[in-house]
């Protein structure tokens, strides 16, 4: 009776269950989640413990001391209040004019083909492409912008070399690069409150004004807030178009804490230290989403 | 399922709106909608001229580099007649940029990246999405719950890990290392794990009374009822990956591997001030993308729509 097909013994069984379609679907990603995800975030913790560096010699643990020299790095709590300030100044504008384009869009006005494409075309240029355009439009003797400064009478400005300017300047090209994004999460937002909102404000006798603050503006409440807290946790992670820009400068005073991370690592090989950086940004990032967690939970209530 | 009140920062889900996207548009562009401004021509007029400022303020940096793309390097660097050039429109910052080779090399790396990037991404996501969101197996829960949390961790923080890591592996300077860190979606695991859930589940139970298997019934009936998310998470990991520049700058240094936008910052400095030659280039690697936007104009729209609020 032992036929080739008898009843698989326990132990294969156990194996089957093991591999069930389950597993063997998500594994692919699991394997990657792993390896590319889980173990670097091990690692990088790990190393924030020793003094890893570039260099050949084998790394010993050292505890807790990357952390508490984090903590007493001046340089370290520049680049974190510039990453914080560079969220602070980009957000607002990022989510206002984004909503205004949005807006001013939505009313239907002829051309709107050549509004999403002035609007959200930046956003599809590589970082690289955005740095060497406003490179050349920021030019101190060269540049559109003093030319036109120069045209309208007022002085000119050194955009990306007087510390005073240089992070507002960053700011602005970040508006001009990215805005198109939020712009097209509001777009379809506004399509999809709910038509009957302004039948009965037809009805009522309001209008173009009372139909925007009474029914467009609420409805958008919930998206702003998700756009918002979006655009926060994107501006907090800022590196490439303040590297391209500045390198951080004119003397790190545009710095961010993830081009810290780079500068420690890889200019001054101390992969330790930048591994305790990084984790510090880190808890940046949790803390912010938390902020935001607790403040959606109480809007919501 | 886990609640996706567990994600810090992600209120409950508006499917409404997604499906809304996804279906067609019922409303034509340009016609009459509920914002519009009624009868007053100086509000269309106010509008209008806001808007076409806002426009003009948009477009003039590329405007800007396209005309100077086409100046000479003597024009270019005119502090007087800086608008338009004395010599005449000329293609030689095109020429000498793409008679270097490097650029269209680096479309090349550029496009191979994104490409694997995006394939890779979009089928091990809808894998694992589908895992997560039909089947049961031991610590499945638990796996999902780890997925959506590690949405929270930056990439950022991962480029020193990931230096080790390839360094060890011998992989530094391969299109390998370029890609595979690349390919870990959490967010996107999220977003098509939500979207199975979504659709309904009496479709497969008729494959199902026919005898087919999970993999038929993924590939061959969930797949293809999947095609407008699919497409639009496709899209906008492309986009992602094309215009990724951390990792792929950390982990290169031989020109011959550079993507598309470590690549040309890297001639920058090479070349100093040369701005014709600077903007030629910059031109050349921004046309890809911005022409694909002109054909897909809607697909693109709608990906970022879908996708870009993280499956909220």
């Amino acid at each position: 009776m032992s036929s080739p097909l008898a009843p698989a013994t326990p132990g294969s069984r156990s194996v089957r269950r093991l591999l069930s379609p389950g597993l063997l679907f998500a594994l692919p990603f699991l394997v990657l989640f792993a390896v590319f995800m889980l173990w670097p975030l091990g690692q990088g913790l790990w190393m924030s413990l020793t003094d890893t560096s570039l260099s050949a010699h084998t790394p010993d643990f050292i505890g807790l001391d990357n952390f508490s020299e984090a903590v007493r790095d001046a340089e370290m709590w520049r680049a974190l209040g510039h990453t914080v300030w560079f969220t602070a100044l980009s957000t607002v504008p990022l989510v206002a004019v984004a909503l205004g384009m949005a807006l001013l869009v939505h009313t239907g006005l002829p051309g709107q083909w050549v509004w999403r494409l002035a609007f959200f075309a930046p956003y599809l240029l590589p970082v690289g492409v955005v740095g060497l355009l406003w490179i050349w439009l920021y030019q101190p003797d060269l540049g559109l912008y003093n030319h036109l400064l120069d045209g309208v009478g007022l002085g000119r400005v050194a955009w990306l070399s007087d510390p005073s300017v240089a992070m507002s300047a960053i700011v602005l090209t970040t508006l001009w690069w990215t805005v198109g994004f939020n712009f097209l999460l509001y777009l379809a937002a506004l399509q999809s409150v709910p038509d009957h909102l302004y039948e009965a404000a037809a009805i009522d006798g309001a209008g173009a004004w009372r139909r925007l603050w009474s029914i467009t503006l609420p409805q958008l409440g919930r998206i702003t807030t998700v756009v918002t807290v979006l655009q926060i946790l994107a501006s907090l992670k800022v590196f490439d178009q303040v590297y391209l820009l500045t390198k951080g400068g004119p003397d790190n005073s545009t710095r961010p804490v993830v081009e810290y991370v780079y500068d420690v690592g890889f200019t001054g090989y101390r992969l330790g230290y930048a591994s305790a950086i990084s984790y510090v940004f880190f808890a940046l990032v949790v803390l912010a989403s938390a902020a935001q967690y607790a403040a959606l939970r109480r809007r919501e209530k | 399922m886990t609640s996706t009140t567990d994600l810090p920062a992600r209120p409950a889900p508006a499917r409404p709106r997604i499906r809304e996207l996804s279906a067609p548009r019922r409303r034509p562009p340009t016609g009459r909608t509920h914002l519009s401004l009624g009868e007053s021509r100086l509000a269309r007029v106010l509008a209008l001229g806001v808007l076409g400022v806002l426009a003009v303020v948009w477009l003039l940096p590329m405007s800007w580099a396209l005309l100077t793309a086409f100046k000479s390097e003597q024009d270019a660097s005119d502090p007087v007649h800086w608008l338009w050039p004395r010599h005449g429109l000329t293609l030689d910052g095109f020429r000498t940029v793409w008679e270097r080779g490097d650029l269209p090399l680096w479309m090349f790396n550029s496009l191979l990246v994104s490409a694997a990037v995006t394939v890779i991404t979009v089928l091990v996501s809808a894998m694992a999405g589908y895992a997560f969101s039909r089947t049961r197996f031991p610590g499945g829960r638990w796996l999902f719950t780890l997925t959506v949390a590690a949405v929270l961790v930056p990439p950022q923080m991962l480029i020193v890990p990931w230096f080790r890591q390839m360094l060890s592996l011998g992989l530094l300077d391969t299109y390998a290392a370029v890609i595979l860190p690349q390919t870990v979606a959490p967010v996107m695991v999220f977003i098509l794990k939500k979207h199975f859930d979504s659709l309904p589940r009496e479709l497969e139970e008729a494959a199902r009374i026919d005898g087919a298997g999970h993999a038929r019934i993924f590939w061959s009936v969930l797949l293809p009822l999947s095609r407008p998310m699919l497409a639009a998470v496709a899209i906008f990991v492309f986009i992602g990956a094309w215009n990724n520049f951390l990792w792929p700058f950390v982990s290169t240094s031989d020109p011959a591997l550079m993507t598309l936008p470590v690549g040309i910052t890297s001639v920058k400095d090479a070349y100093g001030i040369q701005y014709a030659q600077s903007m030629a280039s910059a031109v050349l690697a921004a046309l890809p993308l911005v022409v694909v936007f002109l054909f897909f104009q809607r697909h693109i729209v709608k990906s970022v729509a879908t996708t870009g609020l993280g499956g909220q």
